[in-house]
């Protein structure tokens, strides 16, 4: 007999079966995603995800008896005091038909599959990337710091370190025997005795004595080059695993809980799509009318006000937290704006130019969505005036939605490397 | 028994190797030297609770070929396991050689004596003395066929794409249980084989004679070629030996269509199909052999003062969990338990033996007051399978004691009626009717393919010989009908029969999607 430790062996041996399993079942997953991004919080997207899935497209068919026709004997334990002849009621479930024969091949009629997060994000997020992640990560995804790192035999005198350059200098006059100070300190005091005292041979040997001594500390500093030990300071990277999301919007009169209903649902993808990327994400809500404030989730989706639309509120205010906030180098900076499309004429200027000359230097990635019920959508003040934008700057992006079903793929359009690394041109454009 | 050596194994819940080594050989030699058991080299396999659900997903096999279904498998056990719903066997055990029984590091030290005893001795036993085993499987072939159908499964997912490997699977998968051989048929060599069909093409060749068809008979001539078509088409299906009962024989051998891998990947599914059968047939005795033989070991382990009496309570514990019968009526009556009749009627066996009276006398005059009885319990794991092992050794006394009851059902009435007990008119009528249960050319749909047509129009015809009324759940039957038109590639025909009047019942029809 031999004992075989298996514990170490490849684990998920069953992996390949689970992902053809998956494959098998994509549209349930679909189906579900849609499901729960309806019910649930922006940010509320974690962990796994059970998956009900109707057991038809699974089930495996085996031939096998109509438990509805024909005639069946069998054998049940646990006689009660029936005699032959009695009748017994028929159990309700199940359990009645073919007690012994066939334990497989009943069907169950659906079955929960737990999914876990990886796998749930890997359905929905297949092929997409952010566009110039790779590049953006190299300059903004680390910041350097400095940490303490040894020490080492040279460096600028402000580094000197002192504790440690003196625990060599100890260390090394110990080992030579270096006289210490106070004992020939202490034989010219007795020199000096015998002196007053006018011992010629006493003075004599003291004299010899400390003149030894004098020699050996002379030939042994007190303090050597090869002590000097300065504390060495490295620079390492230090990635910056945060980001923080913008979410603006109107939210005017004109803005109905449809739409923003769609502008969350847009919201949401964005930051399951950035927790993939980032440690943490944090989210600002910032609405505006014709002035802007931050608000907090509920009040952003929930909250409805009149008064005219003043675009560049918003960006202003998202500036200064930015500033006050979010500092660049240490956080990935992304903003989604949500809008029907309207703003005043005469802030146009004012929004694109905060927009061009102060927002997008500092953002990752800013993209614009218009929620739009119109028959004719990009035909709005803001879209035509973010348009010539898209082709200036690479990370902003524009799409609109009309229906909730076209999020996910506006959203993919938006975030699909393939598709922005061609040009850039967006469908569906008014001319 | 005295307590010669007294020192105990273990102490504790915490296992170690050494451990492991110290109870397989104290099992060992119980199970070699006082139960007589004889077995397969060990192997035994620590594992992770996940490495368990592994396993159990793929249908206990230690590799192998990959297919959703297992995928599902896996979700639904490890969905069970995590909601508490369901609690992982503590062992698995394969039927190879060496025997490798996998114990999970999470069992206490208790559990894995009692795993050793129960898979590495109980079941090994089994596996390597019954007949059914023996004759349908072999032991140190198992590993290097999985192996096999693996690589070669994953190859042709390489060559010919995941969805076409896949669709062939499910419909292969759908056949499985249609995919066996009941009856051992005489194995004949290739040549023998080739020999045989020259003799048939020989004696067709000397017996046809054109002239015939020349002759002017009373019939007309287009009745006359047709005859001659219809000789031809007889001469045909004896050729192919039909009737044919295995269904995935019959398509890797004769489907027009199929390609060779696709002809490959059914023998494999075959092969799997049969190496489960023996099993599917044995589960009872088999699962009551592994417990006697633990609880056998367990006790004698306790006598020898080798484990102690916390380990023994712990022991007794699991043992009476697994060997519980709820009654028919009680929320947790899913059928008879397998571990629960096995083990009682090799306890009754031993009974019978050692200490019967006068009805056992009665009953079982051969093995009755003759002692023996462990010699007798191995020669019964060696001869029967479940359905002859009822009908051989069920006694009253058992019958009895488990209160054990016939009813009968027709799917019409709105109740069941008893027809027999458990008192002296009704102990064979239980006895016959329970090993019915067991036999499973009897539970399961005996379907045939009873005609196929390789020149004409192609068509298979398949009869199902329906007994007591009991016709295929339809939809079901349909499914797996489309399937095995896909396989053949062409119309496929389905008709039910009653098994005693031959009257039809009902038909079915399924044509190839392209």
């Amino acid at each position: 007999m031999h004992v075989v430790d298996r514990r170490q062996n490849p684990k998920a041996k069953s992996l390949g079966n689970r992902q053809r399993f998956l494959r098998r079942v994509k549209s349930h997953m679909r189906k579900a995603f849609a499901e729960s991004i309806r019910q649930r919080k922006i940010a509320d997207l974690e962990g796994g995800q059970e998956v009900s899935i109707s057991s038809k497209d699974l089930h495996e068919p085996t031939f096998h008896h109509d438990p509805k026709v024909g005639h069946r004997d069998y054998v049940l334990p646990g006689n009660h005091d029936y005699r032959p002849g009695d009748e017994i009621e028929k159990p309700s479930g199940g359990s009645g038909s073919g007690s012994g024969g066939s334990a497989d091949g009943d069907g169950e009629d659906s079955f929960v599959f737990a999914l876990t997060r990886e796998e749930f994000l890997d359905l929905f997020f297949e092929d997409l990337e952010l566009p110039n992640l790779a590049k953006r990560k190299l300059k903004s995804m680390a910041s350097p710091s400095w940490v303490r790192a040894g020490y080492s035999t040279d460096g600028s005198p402000q580094r000197l370190n002192k504790r440690e350059t003196m625990r060599r200098s100890l260390a090394r006059r110990i080992a030579l025997g270096r006289p210490k100070l106070a004992e020939v300190e202490a034989l010219q005091a007795e020199l000096q005795q015998a002196e007053t005292a006018g011992d010629a041979d006493e003075i004599a040997r003291l004299r010899k004595l400390i003149d030894a001594q004098q020699t050996r500390m002379r030939a042994v500093p007190y303090l050597e080059t090869v002590d000097l030990r300065y504390s060495r300071i490295q620079r390492v990277p230090k990635p910056t695993t945060q980001a923080v999301m913008f979410c603006l919007m109107d939210t005017s009169a004109s803005m109905t809980e449809q739409l923003k209903d769609m502008a969350k649902r847009f919201y949401m993808l964005l930051h399951l799509f950035l927790k993939r990327h980032y440690k943490a994400v944090e989210l600002v809500f910032i609405r505006h009318t014709y002035t802007a404030q931050e608000v907090d989730e509920q009040t952003f989706f929930h909250g409805r006000e009149t008064g005219g639309t003043v675009v560049s509120s918003a960006l202003e205010e998202m500036l200064k937290i930015v500033k006050q906030r979010y500092p660049v180098e240490d956080w990935n900076i992304y903003a989604a704006q949500a809008s029907d499309g309207h703003n005043f004429d005469h802030d146009m200027p004012q929004t694109l130019r905060l927009l061009e000359q102060e927002i997008l230097p500092i953002c990752q990635y800013y993209a614009y969505i218009e929620v739009n019920d119109d028959q004719w959508p990009g035909d709005s003040v803001l879209w035509h005036g973010y348009f010539p934008l898209v082709d200036r700057h690479d990370n902003f992006a524009q799409a609109e939605v009309a229906t909730a079903s076209e999020i996910f793929p506006v959203f993919r359009d938006l975030f699909d490397s393939r598709q922005r690394s061609g040009s850039s041109t967006k469908p569906r454009v008014d001319r | 028994m005295n307590k010669r050596h007294g020192k105990l194994l273990y102490s504790g819940s915490q296992w170690d190797f050494r451990l492991l080594h110290r109870v397989y050989d104290a099992v060992e030699e119980i199970a070699l030297g006082e139960l007589g058991l004889d077995v397969y080299r060990n192997q035994i396999e620590v594992i992770t609770s996940e490495q368990m659900l592994d396993a159990y997903a793929a249908i206990g096999m230690p590799l192998l070929y990959r297919h959703w279904s297992f995928g599902k498998r896996f979700a639904r056990e490890e969905l069970l396991y995590r909601k508490g719903a369901q609690s992982l066997a503590y062992e698995l055990v394969i039927n190879s050689q060496p025997c490798v029984s996998y114990v999970m590091e999470e069992n206490t030290m208790t559990m894995q004596t009692l795993v050793i005893a129960h898979a590495a001795f109980g079941h090994n036993h089994f596996f390597k003395n019954n007949h059914l085993f023996r004759q349908w499987t072999r032991a140190d072939r198992v590993l290097d066929e999985l192996a096999y159908a693996k690589s070669y499964i994953a190859d042709c997912e390489q060559r010919y794409g995941f969805a076409e490997v896949e669709s062939l699977l499910d419909s292969a998968h759908a056949l499985m249980s249609h995919g066996v051989n009941r009856y051992a048929t005489r194995r004949r060599s290739p040549r023998e084989q080739q020999a045989r069909s020259e003799a048939r093409r020989q004696h067709l060749e000397s017996t046809y004679n054109d002239l015939w068809r020349t002759v002017p008979t009373e019939s007309s001539d287009a009745n006359e070629v047709r005859s001659i078509e219809q000789d031809e088409n007889d001469i045909e299906a004896a050729a192919l030996e039909l009737p044919e009962e295995n269904l995935l024989t019959f398509l890797a051998n004769h489907a027009p269509k199929l390609k060779d891998w696709q002809r490959e990947v059914l023998r494999i599914v075959r092969t799997l199909a049969q190496y489960f059968y023996p099993q599917r047939q044995t589960k009872m005795m088999n699962e009551g052999c592994a417990t006697f033989v633990h609880y056998e070991i367990m006790n004698r382990l306790n006598h020898r003062g080798q484990i102690d009496e916390g380990s023994m309570l712990e022991f007794l514990h699991m043992h009476s969990a697994v060997v519980a019968q709820p009654n028919f009526d009680s929320r947790g009556f899913g059928g008879i338990n397998p571990y629960a009749l096995g083990y009682a009627m090799v306890r009754d066996i031993a009974r019978i033996c050692d200490d019967p009276d006068d009805e056992d006398r009665q009953w079982f005059p051969e093995i009755a007051g003759k002692g023996r009885s462990l010699e007798t319990i191995r020669d019964a794991w060696e001869h029967y399978r479940d359905e002859s092992f009822i009908l051989q050794y069920l006694s009253p006394r058992l019958i009895r004691e488990m209160r054990l009851f016939k009813v009968s059902d027709d799917a019409d009435d709105e109740h069941m009626t008893v027809t027999a007990i458990h008192d002296e008119s009704g102990y064979r009528e239980v006895r016959r009717q329970l090993a019915a249960q067991y036999d499973i050319s009897k539970q399961e749909p005996d379907i045939q393919i009873s005609d196929a047509n390789l020149k004409g129009n192609r068509r298979l015809v398949l009869t199902h010989r329906v007994r007591d009324g009991k016709l295929l759940e339809k939809s079901e039957a349909n499914r797996i009908l489309r399937h095995l038109a896909k396989l053949w590639g062409y119309r496929v025909r389905m008709v039910e029969v009653d098994a005693e009047t031959k009257r039809p019942l009902s038909e079915y029809d399924a044509v190839s999607m392209p």
